[in-house]
């Protein structure tokens, strides 16, 4: 990595990193009372051990300008590796707190192991860990092949991929220690958030950049997902944690929002993270990684635009679905609901899109994993948008909201749509990625597949089950107009259901370990003799996996 | 004018009204322009273009 710098960049790199080590310095002296000096003590080593490799390498020589001849896709190597080493973590820790509310005792009376630490590493370790490193490696490849033009330098995409997982570290840590703004899915303190916003506006600007040298007049659409993605999740996040430190010393920060206007605030956050981090940045994925893989343009390119700025305008406005019956105006809850609604039409234009673009590759369907991966992907990201938009309804909500059927519909997105498309896109470019012929094993693609919808299909019908049946408990009256269920009662109901979870759970962090495994050998595998025989990426996949 | 609740009310009753459905005529518009059919059409086969993998200098 260090030898890929130029002179001019390696003395950047050492400046930053340098600064970083600073910054770590002075957050662990003015938080030494504080578990903000932890953190402190954390970002020095980071910057230090960054600065010391660079002593080390700093004497390499210059690389040639051969360089410009080829993609840069060294950081989209080390995102795929952590993209899987992150899914493993969160996962592991899914499963773990799947575990828990079956087993209680599981937590060993440890403050750390408790179920409010662990389940904001599951959530960030998945979303962030998983999605964010999967969505920043696969950007930086789709970005340069549908240009036709290099990353503008070799260090921006080394600070946005290192600088977001440092922050992804800090995140993780911070939970498990008690640190929390308890903002679901924005849970990291202001000094980890403040961190984001610098490590975001690099990547924005980065994908500006290569956009401005680009050697192809149109902007291929799934940039333009990639975009809405980046930008979004700026906006949101920047006014989501607008909050005031107690003091520099301190990791604690009261947000600048209360009562029903924060809950509205982190639920335009909330929901829109659903759409714009989960889901238009694969949606990215998705538009050039599913026809490139089956060999067949998208079905209908204007199709693909009237659902990008369907998305971008109507998900804007649904966060407030997730408060129906609470202190917010009636209207406003209207609002969200009916914009909900709508979105079924963006959304299954896309699925709708994607499924048509395979009539007529539906054999490759049937024999490639990899490419199934997508498919199965698309008929998800059908079904969760559907049941979005229906659970969305108030009436429906009524039911629905703070059961398990809720945990269901999320984990039939995440699990069948982000993971199964994160997956897919991965094993499509590991190949060429490391210049290897084929992955090292397509039989291990399709164990993977069978395990991830098998652990999707059994998790997702026992929230569902668990859900209904908890919904129908909380609202059943005996005749004298008391309710007949106590809370207890509904508890052990769900038991069983718990451990189905947990099961189906642990299948697919099995398929998780699997792809690991997999990428990890095809890593290992001797390199081809002639280099050109790896170089291209044929559009016909002449190595199907399952072949 | 006050800033209370009546107020963003009909704001969002008006001024948003008008602003989606103009934002969905110009979108519409543009994606179904005759013309800018023949660019989209090149545009979607950009994937599955058979050529070397490196930029183009």
């Amino acid at each position: 990595m260090i030898a890929d710098l130029t002179r001019a960049e390696r003395q950047w790199a050492m400046m930053i990193l340098g600064a970083l080590g600073i910054v770590g310095l002075a957050m662990a002296v003015a938080g030494r009372n504080d578990l903000l000096g932890i953190h402190g003590w954390i970002v020095l080593a980071a910057g230090l051990g960054g600065f010391i490799a660079f002593m080390r390498g700093k004497d390499a020589p210059e690389p040639s300008d051969d360089r410009l001849n080829e993609y840069y896709d060294a950081p989209t190597r080390l995102g795929i590796i952590l993209t899987l080493l992150w899914g493993v973590v969160g996962m592991g820790a899914g499963l773990w707190v799947a575990s828990l509310l079956a087993w209680p005792e599981l937590t060993f009376d440890a403050a750390w192991a408790s179920f409010g630490r662990l389940r904001p590493v599951h959530t960030s370790g998945v979303i962030f860990g998983f999605g964010g490193n999967a969505l920043i490696a696969t950007s930086f490849h789709v970005l340069q092949r549908t240009t036709r033009a290099r990353l503008p330098d070799q260090i921006s995409p080394w600070f946005v991929l290192l600088g977001y997982n440092l922050f992804c570290v800090i995140a993780a840590s911070g939970y498990l220690m008690g640190l929390t703004q308890s903002k679901e899915y924005a849970e990291p303190e202001w000094y980890a958030d403040i961190w984001l916003v610098v490590v975001w506006v690099v990547y924005f600007a980065i994908y500006m950049r290569t956009l401005a040298r680009r050697k192809e007049p149109h902007i291929y659409v799934a940039n333009w997902y990639y975009m809405a993605f980046i930008l979004v999740v700026a906006i949101l996040h920047i006014v989501n944690n607008l909050a005031v430190p107690v003091s520099f010393g301190s990791a604690k920060s009261y947000s600048l929002f209360s009562g029903v206007q924060d809950a509205m605030t982190q639920w335009w956050y909330g929901h829109n993270a659903v759409a714009f981090f989960l889901t238009a940045g694969f949606l990215g994925m998705m538009y050039y990684y599913l026809p490139k893989r089956a060999g067949r343009p998208i079905f209908s390119y204007r199709m693909s635009i009237i659902s990008f700025w369907g998305i971008t305008f109507m998900y804007m406005w649904a966060g407030s679905h997730h408060l129906h019956y609470t202190a917010l105006p009636h209207w406003v809850q209207t609002l969200g609901m009916a914009f909900s609604v709508v979105l079924l039409v963006p959304s299954w234009a896309s699925a709708g899109n994607a499924l048509l673009t395979l009539n007529g590759a539906w054999h490759k369907v049937r024999d490639d994993a990899v490419l199934r991966f997508m498919a199965l992907a698309a008929i998800f990201y059908g079904i969760t948008t559907f049941e979005g938009s229906f659970m969305a309804i108030r009436a429906v909500n009524s039911l629905s909201h703070y059961t398990d059927w809720t945990i269901g519909h999320v984990h039939a997105g995440a699990l069948g749509w982000v993971a199964m498309i994160t997956f897919g896109s991965l094993y499509s470019i590991v190949p060429s990625m490391w210049k290897r012929p084929s992955l090292y094993s397509a039989k291990l693609v399709e164990v993977h597949f069978w395990l991830a919808l098998s652990g999707t299909v059994v998790y997702v019908f026992a929230m569902w089950n668990s859900g209904v049946i908890q919904g129908l408990m909380w609202r059943t009256y005996t005749e004298s107009g008391t309710l007949s269920y106590s809370f207890i009662d509904s508890l052990v109901a769900m038991h069983p259901y718990y451990i189905a979870r947990a099961f189906g759970g642990l299948l697919f962090l099995l398929g998780a370990l699997v792809a690991l495994y997999n990428v990890v050998m095809t890593i290992r595998m001797p390199a081809p003799a002639t280099e050109d025989a790896a170089l291209d990426i044929p559009v016909q996949p002449a190595l199907q996996a399952g072949e | 004018m006050p800033f209370d609740h009546d107020t963003v009310v009909g704001f969002s009753k008006s001024f948003g009204l008008f602003y989606l459905v103009t934002l969905s005529v110009i979108a519409l518009a543009w994606t179904y322009w005759p013309s800018n059919k023949k660019g989209f059409d090149e545009a979607a086969r950009l994937p599955v273009r058979e050529e070397e993998d490196r930029p183009w200098r």
